[in-house]
C-alpha cells in the first residue's frame, strides 16, 4: 500500500490549552453511535463548544481569528482516556493534520500516528510561547519538519521530539502498519501453530 | 537473569521484527464490539481482506444496549443499527457473538473471563481501553484503537513497541470496608495517571496473592486510568481453580497440562523490572475521588485538597475539577449530596461485588429522591444473582434491577445523567461528562461506598453506614 510520505507539514495553529484532555471531551461518547467515521469532524471538542441546548460557547477552535488552523496545540497528557480511534479520527476530519503537545497518551499517539496526523511533543514553554505567536499572527503558517523534529514559526524554531519509530513511518509514508503486518503472514501462522491455545477452535 | 510473566508472553508471541523496530506480535484471543469494531469491518471490506482467525475471534454487545426495554428494534435508532451491523459482520465472518438471546450478552471484559475466553499466558486485544482487566489471568492485554482492530481481524497481529515493566507490590491485609477499588484508586492516586505512561504494571505481594479473581480483574481493570496500557498478576491457583469448567476452558482430560503450562509463564523470582514501587495495604482508606480525573482522589475522611496543597503541575487540572464539581476545596468530600448511584460497570459489575453489597444492604433503604440502579456486568452475572435471591435483596432497597451493559458507566444507552446530577459511581472514569450530561458529575468509589451513599443521600463512609470495623 503506498501512502503519502509525511516530511514538512505548513498551516496555521490553534492553542487549545488545559492540561489532560480525554478522549470523552475531544470526542464524546454520543457522538460515537455510528458505523462509520464520516461526519466526526463537526463534533470534536463538543461539549467544550456548545451548551446542552446546542448553543456555541467561546472555544479557540470556532474563533474567527484561527479560522482554518490544521496545527492543533495542547497540553500534557493529550488523549489520555478511552481508546476510541474515534478521538483522532475527529480531529482529522476537523481539519487537523497534526498536534503538538507537552506530552500524549499511549493509545491516542498510535491512533493518530496510524491516521497520517503526527503528534510532536514539546517543552510546556515552547508550546505557550508559539501559542503567544500565533496569538500576535494568526495567520501566519507553522512550519513542522518531521525529519529534523523542529517547528518554526516566522523566524523563531523549538525543538519537538518525535520517537524514533514514528518519524520513520511518517517519512517512509508506512504509518499505517497493515501492509508491513499483511507481509508476515507465513510467519504469523508458524507462531500461531506453536501456541496450544490457538489450535483450540 | 529471570524474565518477568510480560517478556514471556511477549517472546512467544512475536512474529517478527518489523522493518520500523517495531514488533509484530500474534493476538491470540480477539474480543471485538459493536462501539468500535464496525468501521474497522468497514476498512476490511475497502481493502478486499477477510478475518484470518474467526475461531479466535469473540464478540458481545455492551456500551449501547438498553439495560430496561430490551426488545429489538432499540428505540435509539442508531443504537439499533450498531447491534444489527455487528450481528452481520459476525455472520458474515463466521465469528462467535454473544448476542442478546444467548444469555450470555455483557460487557465484554465480564463476557472473556466469565466464558473462559482470557486464559494465562495468552495475548488478548480489544478496542476498548479496559482490556487491561483480563491482566488479572496472566494474559498480556491491550486496549487498542479501530485501526488496530482491522489489523488484528486480518492479520491476528498488531505493530508494537515493547513497554517496561513496573512491578507494583501491595502488601498485607485490607482493613473491613477497604475493597480491591480502593487500591487501585490509590495507587493512581500515588503514581498520577500518567505515571504508567510506557509501562506494563504488575500487581504483586500478599495482598495480591490473597485476593480472588475477581478482585484482580478490578484492579487490572484501572491500569489504564493510570496511564499503564497493560496491567496483570501472575496466574496461580485462584486462577486455575476460577477457570476449571468454564464453556471456553481446556476441557477437564486437558487441564493439567493447561496449568502446568500457564505455570511456566509466570515471573520468574529473580525478574529484573525496570521499576519497582511498594504499598502498605493498611495504609489504604476507602477512597472517593473528588475531581475530573480518577487520580484526583482521597480518603472519604480527608478534605478536598486546596491548591496550595498541591504539586504545581496538578494545579490547572485542580482549578478545572473544582468548578466542575462544584465543590470547595479544603472542605469533607463526606456529606456531599447525591442525586444517582450507580453500581456495576467492567470495574464492579461482577457477583462478587453485587453479593458483598446485598450482605451489607439488607433491610435499609434507598433515600427517597435518589435514584438507585444496578446494572450487573453480564446476563450470566444477572441470572446467578437472580437464583441467589440477590436481585431481591437490591429491589426491596429500592435500587432498580436493570439488565446487563455498560449503561451509566459511559452513557451511551439510554442511562444518563440529567444536568449537573452527582452521581456515586462504581464505575472507572469521571472525567466530565463521561455519564451522558455535559455538566454531570461522577464521583468514583468502591460499590458499597455506593451503597452507602444510595441510603444516605450523600457520600459517606460505608463503614459507618454498615457497621463495619
Ligand atoms: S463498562 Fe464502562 S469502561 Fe467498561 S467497557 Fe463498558 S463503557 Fe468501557
Amino acid at each position: 500500500m503506498a501512502l503519502t510520505k509525511i516530511s514538512q507539514l505548513a498551516g496555521t495553529g490553534v492553542y487549545v490549552p488545559g492540561d489532560d484532555v480525554d478522549t470523552d471531551r475531544i470526542i464524546p461518547a454520543r457522538f460515537m453511535k455510528c458505523v462509520t467515521f464520516d461526519g466526526l469532524g463537526e463534533y470534536a471538542f463538543y461539549d467544550e463548544r456548545f451548551t446542552e441546548d446546542g448553543k456555541p460557547k467561546t472555544h479557540p477552535i470556532d474563533d474567527p481569528k484561527y479560522k482554518g488552523a490544521t496545527i492543533l496545540l495542547a497540553g500534557r497528557n493529550f488523549g489520555c482516556g478511552s481508546s476510541r480511534e474515534h478521538a483522532p479520527q475527529a480531529l482529522y476530519r476537523h481539519g487537523f493534520r497534526a498536534v503538538l503537545a507537552e506530552s500524549f497518551a499511549e493509545i491516542f499517539f498510535g491512533n493518530a500516528i496510524t491516521l497520517g496526523m503526527p503528534c510532536l511533543v514539546m517543552d510546556g514553554r515552547d508550546i505557550r510561547a508559539l501559542a503567544a505567536l500565533i496569538d500576535e499572527a494568526p495567520q501566519t503558517e507553522i512550519n513542522i519538519d518531521i525529519p529534523n523534529s523542529q517547528v518554526s514559526m516566522a523566524d523563531v524554531s523549538f525543538p519537538a521530539k518525535l520517537p524514533d519509530h514514528a518519524r520513520e513511518a511518517l517519512v517512509d509514508g508506512k504509518w499505517d502498519a497493515i501492509a508491513d503486518l499483511l507481509e508476515g503472514l507465513d510467519a504469523v501462522k508458524s507462531t500461531a501453530d506453536k501456541l496450544p491455545y490457538m489450535r483450540v477452535a | 537473569m529471570g524474565k518477568t510473566l510480560f517478556d514471556k508472553v511477549w517472546e512467544a508471541h512475536t512474529v517478527r521484527e518489523l522493518p520500523n523496530g517495531m514488533t509484530q506480535l500474534l493476538i491470540g484471543t480477539h474480543l471485538i464490539h459493536e462501539v468500535t469494531s464496525p468501521q474497522a469491518f468497514g476498512m476490511l471490506r475497502d481493502l478486499n481482506l477477510k478475518v484470518l482467525y474467526p475461531q479466535r475471534t469473540f464478540a458481545t454487545v455492551d456500551h449501547i444496549v438498553p439495560t430496561d426495554e430490551r426488545e429489538e428494534p432499540f428505540s435509539d435508532q442508531l443504537a439499533d443499527a450498531m447491534i444489527k451491523e455487528l450481528r452481520k459482520n459476525c455472520a458474515d465472518s463466521g465469528i462467535k457473538f454473544f448476542d442478546i438471546a444467548s444469555g450470555k450478552q455483557g460487557i465484554v471484559h465480564i463476557v472473556g473471563p466469565e466464558q473462559g475466553i482470557t486464559q494465562p499466558g495468552t495475548t488478548i486485544a480489544c478496542g476498548d481501553s479496559h482490556t487491561s482487566t483480563h491482566g488479572a489471568f496472566g494474559a498480556i492485554a491491550f486496549g487498542i484503537g479501530t485501526s488496530q482492530v482491522r489489523d488484528v481481524l486480518a492479520t491476528q497481529t498488531m505493530a508494537l513497541r515493547k513497554p517496561k515493566v513496573r512491578r507494583i507490590e501491595v502488601d498485607g491485609k485490607l482493613a473491613p470496608g477497604v475493597y480491591a477499588k480502593d487500591v487501585i484508586l490509590h495507587i493512581i492516586r500515588k503514581l498520577g495517571v500518567n505515571g504508567g505512561l510506557g509501562y506494563a504494571y504488575e500487581y504483586a505481594g500478599s495482598t495480591f496473592d490473597n485476593f480472588t479473581q475477581e478482585e484482580r480483574m478490578t484492579v487490572c481493570n484501572m491500569s489504564i486510568e493510570g496511564g499503564a496500557r497493560v496491567g496483570y498478576v501472575n496466574p496461580d491457583q485462584t486462577t486455575f481453580d476460577y477457570l476449571r469448567g468454564r464453556p471456553y476452558a481446556p476441557a477437564q482430560s486437558e487441564y493439567d497440562t493447561a496449568v502446568a503450562r500457564w505455570k511456566s509463564f509466570a515471573s520468574d523470582p529473580d525478574a529484573k523490572y525496570d521499576d519497582l514501587v511498594k504499598y502498605d495495604a493498611s495504609d489504604i482508606a476507602p477512597t472517593v475521588t473528588w475531581g475530573i480525573n480518577p487520580g484526583q482522589a482521597i480518603f472519604i475522611d480527608e478534605n478536598i485538597p486546596a491548591p496550595g496543597e498541591l504539586q504545581e503541575k496538578d494545579r490547572s487540572t485542580a482549578e478545572e475539577a473544582y468548578a466542575h464539581m462544584k465543590l470547595q476545596p479544603g472542605k469533607p468530600i463526606k456529606g456531599t449530596k447525591i442525586d444517582v448511584a450507580f453500581l456495576g460497570s467492567c470495574t464492579n459489575g461482577r457477583l462478587s461485588d453485587l453479593q458483598e453489597v446485598a450482605k451489607y444492604l439488607q433491610g435499609k433503604k434507598v433515600r427517597s429522591g435518589i435514584k438507585a440502579i444496578v446494572v450487573p456486568g453480564s446476563q450470566g452475572v444477572a441470572a446467578l444473582a437472580e437464583s441467589m435471591g440477590l436481585a431481591e435483596v437490591f429491589r426491596d432497597a429500592g435500587f432498580e434491577w436493570r439488565g446487563a451493559g455498560c449503561s451509566m458507566c459511559l452513557a451511551m444507552n439510554p442511562d444518563k445523567l440529567i444536568g449537573d446530577q452527582l452521581c456515586a459511581s462504581s464505575s472507572n472514569r469521571n472525567f466530565k461528562g463521561r455519564q451522558g450530561s455535559p455538566t454531570g458529575r461522577t464521583v468514583l468509589m468502591s460499590p458499597l461506598m455506593v451503597a452507602a451513599a444510595a441510603v444516605t443521600g450523600e457520600i459517606s463512609d460505608a463503614r459507618e453506614i454498615f457497621g463495619l470495623s
